[in-house]
């Protein structure tokens, strides 16, 4: 086992090049970059510059998410889809299929209204599916998201048993052709990531792509931490919940119109 | 007097089975070929030596992937999707899938079990921007990462 | 005087037993094996039920196994020196059950190949990880227990280890139960009293199980075992039901009284299917009402009464463990107060559950495993006094 100190660390500047050479490699770089924020379908939520490799997610951010479930479409499944696509899930819904979002139609008993609103891991910021892991395989972020490492995962399905939000399936099968961002397996449990390998590349998730991209716009992700990001003026201005709001999670996800 | 001879005998047996063991193993190691692994797709030699890769690839492994997972590092010398990018194999497109692919090789040969390839892709991305190798190629023209 | 202990004799019936036991043992593995390779597919268990009938098991000889000790605990702690004699065989059966009942919990895991992991890596936050430490911990101490009545050198430790050990199982059995008590998401469980109830239970499961055992051992190697004994584990056994139903009956009262909790119990109690037959003639009529009827009554106190109660009180212990740990699942979980539910997830509706035979014959494998390791040790070692009989144990302890 190799000494933390003594492993092999990148350099950032290896031939280390003249002026000038290094001048017009950041002139390239730096093209590259502004391409890329011009690029469609890659928007920044409230980011104010990308996260360098190297750099640990910080607390100074929190993802989160915003529904607005009035604006959530009859039946539309944009979000669910565009997850298992991303995500390489098979997108069946037995009982023992994986299923990381799903749309939910809830019906008021006595006033007869009906909502419908997408269910996903809510990103507590207070766990009870990560108080409960033996092993610390469920894990909080620096940033928030709730993630299962599954280098540690035993598979005892506690966590399951644990979230309020039904948000964990379990790996009933062996898998192949996964993503190769999104590693997942047999025996081990999963549940929505927020896209973590997207929102990592400064993109927004999956299902907040396809919303917008289906002229929905009901789903609205971003740093809630950060005052001028569009979530958090939203969040500040108009009233929201939180689903079982009694069990004081604080969770990342929060939802309008119910 | 009997005991002598009974112990005389007991070490003669002894060292006849200990003699004939390493014999077994001297044919037995004889008949194995040490596996050889197909080349690598990025010209050039691998982010560390060859013979580091040998002894430590999985420390590197185990400690950049704790950084990932529980910390958001991304940076890609280290990851196991720049390994599969550059040594899938031409055959199968894939660095666990057959007997002769470049991980299953090495560790049929030394009889480790491979615990990865349940989760992990063994086959690379299909978009450009997933591609570490193209990482790696900027990174090896001296651009800012 | 001294009672004497001797192992038991590898007579036909001995051979046979160990046969049998083993035979359930190794299905048990090959089950788990095809469980591993497989993926949990092959079982009953889903997403929405997660833990399922190996898990009713498992967590039953665990609490059987805290609560079989309980017998040596009445003679080092409680100074009740009429049951001196059985503590060989409680300590015996503690460890033989907890062994039978973490197989058949540890096999059913998704990744049963990280159990280092689990030894290894500790959240010390989660209940689960306290387990590890305990259950672990009380293979060790009650070890050095069994040390102590065994070994002559070991006997001046006697009355330490074995209060250290009383401690410890109630700590342990505590931890068992406070698994379901510090679930907050489902309504089923998310009670502080599931913590008191597991170690009533445990109280009750592990002496009807430890009963079944010694008259099992006693009758087939030939033994005496006297009514005097018997009818003092009988009064014990009784209370200890008693004792359950009562907690049993605290719960649901006070499910009941919350308006929030009615749907449940309405689920549970009456509209619920197998579960609502699994409480009512399993839990109570089986579990409670049965084993007390014949206890407390002294026309039925033969021998074949007493079998038949501590039978009836071991079913009505797995009854419960379904009830609490599958029927606290098959309720939907109340997301949405107020509405109602559906969606492609099971939200909203009572979820089916179906056990397949790999997590039955898991199940049981983890009980014959416990009993093939209680007779084989008895064979190995001295862990059964020669004789139980009435004169015996007066002659031992003069007022008793």
């Amino acid at each position: 086992m190799i000494p933390h100190e003594k492993l092999p660390v990148e350099d950032s500047n290896p031939a280390g090049k003249p002026d000038a050479a290094a001048r017009r490699d950041f002139l390239k770089a730096g093209a590259v970059v502004a391409g890329a924020t011009l690029a469609p379908g890659v928007l920044f939520y409230g980011v104010a510059h990308s996260r360098p490799a190297e750099e640990p997610a910080s607390a100074a951010v929190r993802w989160g998410m915003l529904i607005d479930t009035q604006k959530c479409g009859d039946g539309c499944k944009s979000c669910v889809t565009a997850c298992n696509e991303e995500n390489g899930l098979s997108g069946k819904t037995g009982p023992q299929d994986s299923q990381w979002i799903r749309k939910v139609d809830i019906r008021n008993l006595q006033t007869g209204a009906h909502h419908e609103l997408p269910m996903l891991c809510q990103h507590c910021e207070n766990p009870p599916c990560v108080d409960v892991c033996p092993t610390g395989a469920s894990m909080k972020r620096a940033d928030g998201i709730v993630l299962v490492d599954r280098h540690v995962c035993i598979g005892c399905r506690y966590c399951m048993m644990a979230c309020p939000y039904k948000a964990r399936s379990l790996v009933h099968e062996p898998l192949t052709e996964q993503k190769p961002d999104v590693p997942r397996g047999m025996g081990c449990v999963e549940a929505c990531t927020f896209c973590v390998q997207r929102v990592d590349r400064d993109e927004t998730p999956a299902c907040v792509e396809a919303c917008s991209r289906d002229g929905h716009n009901a789903m609205l992700f971003g740093n809630l931490n950060d005052a001028d990001a569009p979530i958090a003026k939203v969040l500040k201005s108009m009233a929201s919940t939180e689903v079982r709001a009694d069990l004081n999670l604080n969770t990342g996800v929060r939802y309008q119109g119910i | 007097m009997m005991a002598k001879s009974l112990l005389k005998k007991g070490v003669g047996v002894l060292l006849v089975t200990v003699g004939g063991l390493f014999g077994l193993l001297s044919v037995a190691q004889a008949g194995v070929e040490v596996p050889s692994l197909p080349p690598a797709k990025v010209a050039g030699k691998c982010v560390e030596d060859t013979d580091f890769m040998r002894r430590n690839h999985m420390d590197l492994l185990k400690h950049h992937r704790n950084d990932t997972m529980r910390l958001g590092i991304r940076t890609t010398k280290h990851s196991l999707k720049g390994c599969v990018e550059c040594h899938a194999s031409e055959k199968s497109g894939s660095v666990a899938s057959s007997k002769d692919d470049f991980c299953v090789a090495c560790h049929s040969y030394a009889s480790v079990k491979l615990d990865c390839w349940g989760c992990h892709a063994t086959k690379p991305g299909k978009k450009p921007a997933d591609h570490p190798a193209a990482a790696l190629g900027a990174t090896r023209a001296g651009g800012e990462k | 005087m001294n009672i004497a202990f001797r192992e038991i004799q590898a007579k036909q019936g001995y051979w046979l037993t160990m046969l049998v036991f083993g035979a359930l043992a190794g299905m048990g593995v090959l089950s788990a094996l095809y469980m591993e390779h497989h993926g949990h597919i092959v079982t009953g268990m889903t997403n929405q039920i997660v833990w399922g009938l190996p898990h009713v098991f498992a967590v039953f000889l665990i609490v059987a196994a805290s609560g079989a000790l309980n017998v040596a605990s009445i003679a080092t702690v409680f100074g009740k020196t009429l049951y001196k004699p059985l503590n060989r065989l409680s300590a015996l059966m503690a460890l033989t059950f907890l062994a039978g009942g973490l197989m058949a919990l540890v096999l059913d895991l998704g990744r049963a190949d990280r159990l280092i992991v689990a030894m290894t890596e500790y959240n010390f936050k989660s209940i689960f990880a306290w387990n590890v430490i305990l259950y672990n911990g009380f293979f060790v101490i009650v070890i050095a227990y069994l040390w102590t009545m065994m070994d002559r050198k070991g006997a001046p430790w006697y009355k330490v280890v074995g209060t250290f050990a009383f401690i410890w199982r109630l700590i342990l059995t505590t931890g068992t139960g406070s698994i379901f008590g510090f679930l907050v998401a489902r309504e089923a469980y998310d009670a502080a009293l599931l913590a008191p109830m597991f170690i009533i239970f445990s109280f009750n499961y592990g002496l009807a199980m430890f009963m079944l055992i010694l008259m099992g051992l006693y009758k087939g190697d030939n033994r005496p075992l006297g009514d005097k004994l018997v009818n003092r584990l009988r009064s014990l056994l009784g209370t200890f039901v008693a004792a359950s139903l009562y907690f049993t009956l605290v719960y649901h009262l006070t499910n009941l009284y919350f308006t929030k909790h009615q749907g449940l119990e309405a689920f549970l109690l009456l509209e619920g299917g197998i579960h609502t037959q699994m409480f009512w003639i399993g839990q109570v009529l089986i579990g409670y009402v049965v084993p007390m009827a014949i206890l407390f009554n002294p026309a039925t106190n033969g021998r074949g009464w007493t079998v038949l109660a501590a039978t009836a009180a071991v079913l009505g212990g797995l009854a419960q463990m379904w009830v609490t740990i599958i029927g606290g699942q098959a309720y939907p979980m109340d997301i949405f107060p107020g509405y109602a539910v559906t969606s492609s997830f099971y939200d909203g509706v009572v979820n089916a559950y179906r056990p397949a035979l790999v997590e039955i014959l898991l199940g049981i494998g983890g009980v014959a495993t416990a009993i093939l390791l209680t007779v084989g040790a008895s064979k190995v070692l001295r862990f059964m006094p020669e004789r139980l009989d009435d004169e015996t144990l007066a002659a031992l302890h003069g007022k008793h």
